[in-house]
Parts: C-alpha cells; structure tokens; sequence
C-alpha cells in the first residue's frame, strides 16, 4: 500500500475545492463582493468564433515608407547641394527607391561625397558609371537604416491603430504585431465589420496643398504637367442623384502642412445647411505655419487633400492665426465621426492591406455555443451508459473518473485564462471518448489479470502497474502530435489544441490518481472478495 | 513457460497480406481521385478567397442568388446550402481584386433582396500571401509531427517499432485524404486539425500493441514472432475495439449535432479513426515482422 487512502482523498478533494473556485466566475455572472476581493474572478474566455467578433490580418506595405524618407532625402540632398553649389543634373528618386543623379565633372563628384559623408551618413553610392565624361551616380539607403525605417514603420502603424481601434470603443481589443510586417486585430463583440475595416485600413494623410491657377488644367489633363505640379482628383455629390462624379484639380506638389501637425479634431455642425463638418486645431507649430501660409496666399486656393483626394479647396479670404479651420465636404453623420476619429489618431505612417479576415456573427457564436453543448451532453451520455453496460460497477468508477474530467478540464481553461474555440468544444467532445481509454486500459489489464487466477487485490495492482507505462507512452505521442497543431494552428484550431491537451493531462490523472482510491478503498477497507468488472 | 490464454484467438498475421493489399488499393483509389478532380479541394484556407455565409428570412434559390450576385460579376461563386434557409458563398477570386468583397456581395445582396431580409452569419477573407503561409505551416506541421513520433517510439521501443508506427501513420493520413478527395469535401485549416490528431490517436493505439508485443517478447523467450505478434494483437483486442469504439461513438454525436463549421473536420476525424484501427492491427505488426526477417532483433531473448 503506498499512500492513506485519507491523504489521498483529502488531496482529490482539494483540487475540487479549487476547481469550482476557479470555475465558478464561467458559471454564474452575479459574484459577491467578498469573492471578488480575494478569489479569481476570470470566466473562461471564448474565442471570437463563439462570442462574435473580427480577427484581421494586416500587412504594413513598408516599402512605402523606405519610399516617403528616400523621396524626403532626396530633396533635402537637392537643397543641400544647391546651397553649397555642386553642379548636379537631374537628381530624382527613381522607382527602386534609389535616388540617381548626374555630376559633370570632378570637382564636382568630390564636393558631393564630401557632402554626403557629412550630411547624409544613411545613404550609400550603390553605383557610378563614368559616360561620356559625366558621373551618373545611383545613391540606396544603407542596409541598416533602412531595416530602422520599416520597423519603426511597423512600430507607429501599430500605435495609431491601437489609437484608432480605442477611439472606436470595443472592450478588450487585441492588437499584436505578427512577424516583420504583420498586424493582427481582434475586435471581439463588433457589429459593423465594414466600418471596423475602414476606420482601421484607410493611410488617414491629411495634406494641403496649394492649386496651380496660373496654367491651365487641361493642358495637365492632356499630359503637360507643368514641373512641381501634380494632378489630383476630387469628387462632387449631385445634390438630387446622389451620383458622384471625379473632379481633377491642378496642384502644387510641395505639401505646405500635413496632419502631423494637428492636435484636435472634432465633428460639428454647420449653422447653415445642419451638414457635419470636422473642426480641426492645429498645434502651435501647426498653428504658426498655417498662419504664415494663409498669410503668405491671401485669394489663392488651398487644397485640402485626404488620402489622396481633394475634398475641398476653398479660397483664402485672409491670414488665419489661431490654428483653427474646417474641413468641409459631404459627408454623412457616421463618416465625419470616423475621420474625426482617424484625424485625431494620427496617420498610418505606411499603407496598410488587409491580408486576412474572420468574422462571425454574434448569431452563429451562440449558435455554436448551444451546439457545442448539446453534443458534449449527449455524448457524455452515449459514453456513460456504454461503460456501465460493458464495465458494470467498474464502469461507474470510470465514468465518475470522466465527470471529474470535464470538471477538470474546464476549471484549467479558467485557471490558465486559456480560450475556448469551437473547434476546443470539438476537442472536449473527443476528450469525453477518449478519456476514457486510461481506464479501459487499466480496467481490461485487470481482467486478465483475474482471468488467470489473482485475487481482486493482487489484480487491480497488476492492472495499474501494468497498464501505466502504455498509459504514458499513448498520452505522451498524442501530445507530441497536439503540440504541433497548437504550434501550426491558428486562433481556434490552437484552441482544439488546448482543450485536446489539458483533456488528455488530466484524463491520465483521474484515471491513475482518482479512481485507484476508489478501488483501494473498497479492497482495503471494505474488503470486498470480488469486484464487478 | 506458460502461454496464456487469450479470449481471441484469431490469427492477424494470417489475415496482414490481404489487409495490406486492400490498404494499397484504397490509397491508389485516393490518388486517383485526387489525379482525377486536379488536385485536393482546397478551401480558402489554402487557395485564398471569400467565403460570406447568409441566413435568409425565407426560403430562396441558389438561381436568384447567382442573379443578385451577376451586378459584381461573381455568378459563378460556389453557392452551398447548409441548414434551413442558410447557404455559404464561396468566391474564388484571389487576386488583388478580391479587396472588399465581402461587403461587395453584403451590398449586392441587400440591393436584390432587400435590407434586413437576411443576416450575414460569417465571413472569411483569406488573401493568397496568407493562403500560402498556411499551406506551408501545414505540411510543415504534419511532417514534424511524423518525425517527433518517430524518434519517441524509436527511442521508447527499436527503430524497427518506429518504422511500423511511422508508415501507420502515413498510411493513415493518405486514406484520409483520399477519402475526403473521393467525396469531394473541402480540405481546409479543420481538416488538417484532423490530420495531425488522427496521427495522434493512431500512434496511440499502435503504442499499446507494441508495448504487448515487447512484454510478451520479454516473457516467452522461445516463441517466434509470428506468434507473439498474434498473441498481442489479440490481447489487446478488446481494448483497441473499445477505445476507437467509444471515440468514434462520440464522433457521430458530433457528426449530426456539431453544425455545419466543423462537419468536414468530423467527417475526417471519423475516417481516420476506422483507419487508425486497421493500421494499427494490419499495418504496424507487418512492418515490425518483415524487419525481423531483414534484421532480426536485438532485444530479444534477455
């Protein structure tokens, strides 16, 4: 005899205390304050597949950012070497985000390394090639710097998302970075998935620009952009239809202010036609610069361009200080709210693309729920009543071991805050067919055992001894193969995975633990001649 | 020394060539099958696309359906009907232009039908850069699942034993999938959960009969392993029967009650049980016996 029955029981015993401890938050929603002090109060959390919800994969297009500080270099270096007036020709950012340009001469080509060593340390010669006399030079970021600019590209996206995804007012979002590149959003409890994805996914960049009135657009529309210049599209609402028609507009490319400079943005509405517009504040810098370019334009047009699109260019009637302007156009109640909010969250430093999406309705949560529950009830009955039939007495041992499992296992997925999926109801329902298999094991070793003539004692402790290592090794592959689809799954197959372990853990424990006491007690102590197995 | 005596006694190595042929012939027949179809039914997990599932307030067709999606040019989605009034509309499209379409088919279906005549239930978006990060962490996760298993048994018992339990295995998981290629089902992120537990559940029942073959190895020094083979399998009958037994009792409950998400997952689940028995008596006991013949064993008689 190893161990007191009593000690042994005393510990089963415990456990349970602690499990409905850890259980008892899943099962009813009304906690008394005491508890809440002192005792867990987590319910099993469910996976967005039970509880509704979106799960978003998104992919930070940070080449674009290695595009916008290549384009901000490249300027710069233009500034630059005109100030210190090193002939150059044709300096460009080209479309491998390279910046070529062509030296004439010599003395030329030493004056601009010289000012590349000192003023511009992150960029490298890539190649040079002498034709004709002339130096054509293409210039890359280096390794280093540009691997910094698509982290922090990653780094900034995921924090204005985060900002943005609060401002929208769902509990416990999650938002975590996946990979180099990737963003993984769940949204559990969301009911408008469209309005989710936009408020997530659009740039948010908020450019003014002045409009070129002095050439001509058509001229620009047939092809001859004048330099400095670029096309950009607006868009007018008829009034009646409601149909919306493109509106090109000439202008300057040279952005005077962006978003960055923003501190506030708020919805209003318009005395004159109850139309919503959004009120924006500029910071002081923001502030300061407005000022000047209002000032510095007084009867010109300034356009104020959203992701690329004009959505108004109103004229300037005179130097605005203060920092405060509109922006109007048309939209509805809903849209102006979420630029608002995109404003004020700031712009997504590189585009983002929406790589993958999952979505369940909160209908078919609950469906599942009530699915999930039917099935774990009637198969822990076909299972009962079988193991009784087959195992009489002994089968009762073996299915009080199964409810203990359940028990078990449900109190761990509490303890551990581990997430229940659909697929994880699955994974209980097989554990339910499968936990049983530690006692068939034990059990049908005892019948042999008996089969040859051992007193019920001798039997029960060959069928356990016995029996434990196949236990282990059976359980030990299984896990093996478990742990590789946690590792390979995503969100509810991990959760299969969980349940599936946790199930088969605990199986091995109540059926070598548990019902050995029970055998035990009725042998030792109650000293029985025969067991009805 | 005693040779104890079985409840069956039914000789298995006897019955192993033919068993073995019909496993052979069922596997050609899976692969022709999936020769035959072009390849595995991928779902979108794995090929990328749309999946939107509607429930509708009344009854409609899969006809007016495809008529309310002609506007974004997609009539030739796979509809499927699952439950009452409920169907799946799977798009296949998984270039650039798939970008929003689920609300695309969310619109087009509220222009034809009228808002709040259905309710949207689920929508799955899978873009082909992810597609093809699943596909690999897929087989990925399969082929190092075979190979943990392999080592463990390998240390646990011989090489040998590890071998029986590895070609179990793939066999098992090829008539998986050649039965889910013979009944057309979709083959998405579910059916591989599937896989990688019937790996699970498979090697645990060949464990147990392994770990009988290696005791009565131990305890009848003379017996040759015909024999001893024969006499594990049909010891440990009983238990094999009654595990996959209550296992695939389970199964059917999850069958009829489970709901549509997870019905290709069971049906696997279900196929690779039955599987996972044959293999373990007619696959596993082979492999081990003709290794024997090639190297015979070194543990043997201590």
């Amino acid at each position: 005899m190893i161990k007191n029955i009593k000690i042994r029981t005393a510990i089963v015993i415990l456990i349970c205390v602690a499990a409905s401890v850890y259980l008892m938050p899943s099962l009813t929603s009304e906690l008394p304050d005491v508890w809440k002090k002192y005792l867990p109060t987590a319910r099993i959390p469910l996976g967005l597949d039970l509880q509704g919800g979106t799960h978003l994969v998104l992919e930070v297009v940070t080449d674009k950012a290695v595009e916008s500080t290549v384009e901000r270099l490249a300027n710069n270096l233009k500034e630059t070497m005109m100030d210190n007036r090193v002939r150059f020709r044709q300096l460009e950012r080209n479309k491998g985000n390279a910046i070529i340009l062509e030296l004439p001469d010599s003395p030329s080509r030493e004056a601009f390394e010289k000012i590349i060593k000192n003023h511009f340390p992150d960029l490298e010669v890539a190649s040079s090639e002498i034709a004709e006399g002339k130096d054509k030079i293409t210039l890359k970021l280096n390794a280093k710097r540009t691997a910094e600019v698509k982290k922090l590209a990653v780094e900034q996206s995921l924090e204005t998302i985060r900002n943005r995804v609060d401002q929208f007012g769902i509990s416990e979002p999650e938002i975590i970075p996946q990979g180099e590149d990737r963003i993984v959003v769940q949204l559990p409890g969301i009911k408008d998935t469209a309005r989710a994805k936009n408020l997530i996914g659009r740039t948010a960049l908020l450019e003014f620009k002045l409009l070129d009135e002095e050439h001509s657009l058509d001229d620009a529309l047939r092809g001859n952009i004048p330099e400095g210049d670029v096309v950009v599209y607006g868009f007018n609402i008829d009034p009646e239809t409601g149909r919306r028609t493109s509106v090109p507009y000439l202008l300057k490319d040279k952005t005077l202010l962006t978003g960055e400079y923003l501190e506030s943005a708020k919805v209003q509405i318009s005395d004159r036609f109850g139309e919503p517009n959004i009120g924006i504040k500029f910071n002081a810098q923001g502030a300061q610069d407005f000022e000047r370019i209002t000032g510095e334009n007084v009867k010109k047009r300034l356009a104020i361009v959203l992701d690329g699109t004009v959505h108004s260019a109103p004229v300037i009637q005179e130097r605005i200080s203060g920092g405060n302007a509109q922006i109007t156009g048309r939209f509805t109640m809903e849209e102006a709210r979420d630029l608002a909010i995109v404003l004020r969250a700031g712009a997504l430093p590189a585009p983002v693309n929406i790589l993958e999406e999952r979505t369940v309705g909160p209908s078919l949560g609950q469906d599942s729920i009530d699915q999930g529950m039917w099935t774990s009830i009637i198969a822990g009955i076909l299972v009962f009543i079988f193991m009784v039939i087959y195992y009489r007495l002994s089968g009762f041992v073996a299915d009080f071991a199964l409810a203990l499992n359940l028990f078990f296992l449900l109190a761990t997925m509490a303890a551990f805050r581990a997430t229940l999926t659909l697929p994880g109801i699955a994974g209980i329902v097989l554990t339910i067919g499968m936990a049983v298999d530690a006692n068939v094991l034990i059990f049908e070793r005892t019948r042999e055992e008996l089969r040859m003539g051992k007193t019920p004692r001798a039997a029960i402790e060959a069928g356990y001894e016995k029996a434990f290592l196949t236990i282990l090794d059976s359980n030990v592959t299984t896990l093996i193969a478990a742990l590789f689809l946690f590792g390979f799954g995503t969100g509810p197959v991990k959760g299969f995975a969980v349940t599936l372990t946790i199930g088969i853990l605990v199986s091995m424990f109540t059926a070598i633990f548990v019902t050995r006491i029970i055998f035990d007690y009725f042998i030792w102590n109650r000293k029985i001649a025969t067991i009805s197995i | 020394m005693e040779i104890i005596k079985s409840v069956t006694q039914f000789n298995f190595v006897r019955m192993m060539k033919p068993a073995v042929s019909i496993s052979i012939a069922f596997i050609l027949l899976g692969i022709a099958s999936i020769a035959w179809h072009g390849g595995l039914n991928f779902g979108i997990d794995f090929a990328g696309g749309t999946l939107v599932q509607v429930k509708f307030n009344q009854q409609t067709t899969a006809d007016r359906i495809r008529n309310a999606l002609k506007p974004i040019g997609i009539e030739d989605s796979i509809i499927q009907p699952i439950g009452t009034n409920e169907v799946m509309i799977r798009v296949a499209k998984s270039s650039g232009a798939f970008a929003g379409f689920s609300e695309k088919i969310q619109d087009a279906l509220g222009t034809y039908y009228g808002k709040g005549t259905f309710e949207i239930r689920r929508i799955e978006m899978v873009g082909p850069k992810v597609g093809r990060d699943l596909t690999k962490k897929a087989i990925l996760a399969i082929v190092f699942s075979w190979i943990g298993i392999l080592i463990y048994v390998g240390v646990r018992f011989e090489f040998r034993y590890a071998l029986g339990g590895i070609i179990a295995l793939v066999h098992d998981v090829l008539v998986t999938v050649g039965a889910m290629s013979l009944m057309n089902k979709e083959f998405d992120l579910n059916i591989v959960a599937a896989l990688l537990s019937i790996i699970g559940f498979s090697i645990n029942d060949t464990i147990v009969i392994f770990d009988r073959i290696r005791e009565n190895t131990r305890k009848n020094i003379k017996m040759p392993l015909n024999d001893i083979i024969n006499l594990s399998v049909n010891q440990t009958l009983s238990r094999t029967i009654l595990t996959s037994f209550t296992v695939f009792m389970v199964l059917i409950a999850l069958f009829f009650f489970g709901g549509a998400v997870i019905h290709g997952f069971v049906f696997a689940m279900l196929v690779g049980t039955v599987a996972g028995v044959y293999s373990t008596v007619f696959i596993a006991s082979p492999i081990v016996l003709a290794f024997e013949r090639i190297m015979p064993s070194k543990t043997k008689r201590k």
